[in-house]
């Protein structure tokens, strides 16, 4: 169990953490997240007693860890370092033996040592490696060595500092299940992972560093919205469910351009979504809608702070919501036709026939986007003729190319 | 190892047999054998020593001995092989285990090739109080002057790269370099004034083991010995540490106790052994990276076969300085066969890593 009580840590003049406080359970898999430079790694070696704290207290197992020796610490916590250096010629199965250094006295042995250390090389997957050099085996298995010899420590709590920085998707994926599991034997543990889509996949609570400082925590859920990275990141985020996990998933979005032209986007799905979010970064003035209210191109707009009408469906629209899409549109500079679905009643097909030249972006064939018959096929001939086709990742180009004085509605008129 | 220590003893033999005055192997076995004394009885003796005009009454320990073999040798044989060579022989084995053992520990506590004994400044500082002794107080015991000297400089090296009570080994081996570089200059002045003492002083900083006496391996050997016993202790500390200090530290070593543990015995058996032979360099860094090319970076074996390996090889280097017609000083030897010896290692192994 760790435990950290209004914890301040400064490095010379400069504070790096300011009243900190958390609490790990057994059992529990918290993770640590927030930019570089934000104390994370600060926090984990003041937990495992590398550094002092210059106020505050940590606990591990309610004893303060100020008071306790190195040795005491490291049968209490076993610590996972982002790098260690690996320029020399030990073997695994030393590498993992070294685990046992804190049981061991100077002179005596170690009773269970070699028990543990062949179930911290069975558990991790690596007891095939024993005799390779650890210079010579490939990142991701180096990281499950140190994570057996984390094992054979024999201790309840857990740190990971950036366990995967350096590792490929596969590998990434395996060491942190593997964390999962040594958590579901029991472990407690605290790891700085830089991947939040990672963080929020494999732990059981996140806490959010930044300048020192939590700034957030709770679930994944709770914590990974795009107002809190935005606080936390200063950077415009789109969170979503990852369609595979169910677990908030992060897309970062590039820092906008201050000017930019007036750009109405109607339609909806993924193409949406996706012309919304380029134009966005862009930094042109993006507004979306009609939409329906839980289409993906609704989430990625809010997420960008893009006003954003919604309609239940597309069938009977508002009034009010009819009254301010003229408005938009006839503010826009170009209004882009973003893959649209033809409804009954054509509402956003007749509400966009003044639009002179529009940009037109198709991705699925008519016949599946089109539920209004013969009229909606003789509708959407019409706005074809009068638009310019254009994939969607010319839409940004497009844009550009329409000299800024052509109001589509003023000049139509 | 124990083909190791079984290579030392022959090496010895062997050595002993070769001089002005040749002497077969079994003359010198036998000769050996009633050279060996067991310690049988132990009285305080209370010896004076004269330093700065003071007269210091010094407590020593004086071992009472029984001689268990009695083989009848020639006795100018007995007495060339117990009085001349033995005693050169075996400080030889000292030294060479001494600075052998040193620059194992300072190479792995560095995590840098380049390390040897004198890294923090140790043989400079010998150097020092050596030609300090001979140029300027004639009247001083040259090697204890020389160990002081040792001593207070690796002592300077330390505090000078100690802030807040952490040692950057980075800012150490900077502290150490500088700290030579200046005593080196403290010494090119001395020579330059040294007049009719110069050709001694350059005896003493090329190392030789001319004229050892048994008095210096009874002083040398118990330092050796219980030093190396304190470093071996710590075998394991010094592999954990390889991987760096934050490691060490989650694996419960008290890093920067450690790291002062090992660099106080370490500049200690250097000191001891730099005192009686002077600088003789390269012992010390290439016989650890030939041994941990042999038998890989584990202290606990490294140690004991590089200390081994160490004596093994100045013993036989010693052999040849005094086997010329013109004896010449062992450091040269050391150097001559050492440096070719390890580049053709290092073409045909990696040795890059600690």
């Amino acid at each position: 169990m760790i435990s950290v009580e209004n914890l301040e840590v400064a490095l010379g003049e400069q504070r790096i953490l300011t009243d900190v406080n958390l609490q790990v359970s057994p059992g529990e898999f918290v993770g640590l997240v927030g930019p570089n430079g934000a104390g994370k790694t600060t926090l984990l070696r003041a937990i495992n007693g590398r550094l002092d704290a210059d106020s505050g207290t940590v606990r591990l197992d309610g004893d303060r860890t100020a008071a306790l020796s190195a040795r005491e610490i490291s049968r209490r916590v076993a610590t996972v370092h982002q790098e260690t250096n690996v320029q020399f010629a030990f073997d695994v199965a030393t590498i993992v033996a070294m685990g046992r250094t804190p049981h061991r006295s100077r002179l005596g042995g170690d009773p269970t040592g070699t028990e543990q250390v062949e179930h911290a090389l069975d558990r991790t997957d690596v007891a095939h490696l024993r005799e390779r050099r650890i210079s010579e085996v490939s990142g991701g298995e180096r990281q499950r060595v140190f994570l057996a010899r984390a094992l054979a420590q024999d201790a309840p709590a857990l740190l990971l500092d950036e366990p995967t920085a350096s590792l490929d998707l596969n590998h990434a994926a395996r060491t942190l299940s593997l964390v999962r599991e040594l958590v579901a034997d029991g472990k407690a543990a605290l790891g700085a992972i830089h991947d939040l889509d990672a963080a929020a996949r494999y732990c059981d609570r996140l806490i959010v560093l930044s300048a020192g400082g939590v700034v957030a925590r709770g679930t994944p859920e709770e914590v990974l919205t795009s107002e809190t990275l935005q606080a936390a990141f200063d950077a415009r985020t789109i969170v979503t469910p990852n369609p595979a996990t169910g677990r908030p998933s992060v897309t970062v979005l590039p820092r906008p351009a201050t000017t930019g032209r007036r750009i109405h986007v109607l339609g909806g799905g993924s193409v949406a979504a996706r012309i919304v979010s380029d134009l966005w970064a862009e930094g042109h003035r993006v507004t979306v809608g009609p939409v329906p209210t839980g289409d993906t191109t609704t989430t990625v707009a809010r997420s960008l702070d893009v006003e954003t009408l919604t309609a239940p469906g597309f069938t009977h629209l508002d009034d009010a919501t009819l009254a301010r899409a003229r408005e938009l549109l006839s503010e826009a500079d170009v209004v882009v036709f973003a893959d649209p679905v033809v409804t009954p009643g054509l509402p956003v097909l007749s509400l966009a026939e003044d639009v002179t030249r529009p940009i037109l972006v198709e991705a699925r064939p008519f016949s599946e986007r089109n539920f209004a018959g013969e009229d909606g096929d003789s509708a959407y001939s019409r706005l074809q003729a009068r638009s310019r086709p254009v994939t969607v990742d010319g839409v940004v180009d497009a844009v550009t190319d329409i000299p800024e004085t052509s109001k589509p509605t003023d000049s139509s008129r | 190892m124990a083909a190791l220590g079984a290579l030392l003893v022959l090496t010895i033999l062997f050595s002993a047999t070769v001089g002005p005055i040749p002497i077969d192997a079994l003359v010198v076995a036998k000769s050996s054998l009633n050279a060996i004394g067991i310690p049988a009885g132990i009285t305080v003796v209370v010896q004076d020593l004269h330093l700065f005009g003071l007269t210091i009454p010094l407590p020593r320990p004086d071992l009472g001995y029984v001689y268990p073999f009695s083989f009848s040798v020639p006795r100018s044989a007995e007495t060339i092989v117990r009085d001349l060579r033995l005693p050169r022989i075996f400080l030889a084995a000292v030294v060479g285990f001494a600075l052998a053992a040193a620059g194992t520990v300072m190479q792995g506590f560095f995590r840098n090739p380049l390390a040897d004994p004198s890294i923090i400044g140790v043989s400079s500082g010998a150097a020092v109080g050596a030609v300090a002794t001979i140029v300027l107080f004639t009247s001083l015991p040259l090697q204890l002057m020389a160990f002081l000297g040792a001593i207070v400089a690796a002592f300077v090296v330390y505090a000078i790269a100690t802030r807040n009570g952490t040692t950057p080994v980075a800012t150490l081996l900077l502290a150490g370099v500088a700290i030579q570089t200046f005593l080196g200059a403290v010494i090119s002045y001395m020579m330059i004034h040294a007049g009719q003492s110069l050709q001694e002083v350059i005896r003493w900083l090329m190392g030789n083991l001319k004229n050892s006496t048994w008095a210096e391996v009874e002083v040398t050997l118990p330092v050796a010995v219980l030093a190396f016993g304190v470093l071996v202790l710590y075998a394991r500390d010094l592999n954990v540490l390889l991987l760096g200090e934050a490691d060490a530290h989650s694996l419960g070593i008290e890093v920067e106790r450690t790291k002062r543990l090992l660099l106080a015995v370490a500049s200690i058996i250097t000191a001891a052994a730099v005192a009686v032979a002077g600088v003789i360099g390269f012992v010390g860094l290439v016989v650890p990276h030939v041994l941990r090319l042999l038998v890989g970076p584990d202290h606990r074996i490294l140690l004991p076969t590089s200390a081994l390996a160490g004596a093994s090889f100045l013993v036989a280097a010693d052999t040849i300085a005094r086997a010329g017609i013109a004896e010449v000083p062992v450091g040269i030897i050391t150097a001559a066969v050492g440096a070719p010896f390890f580049l053709y290692l290092l073409r045909r192994r990696e040795v890059h890593t600690v």
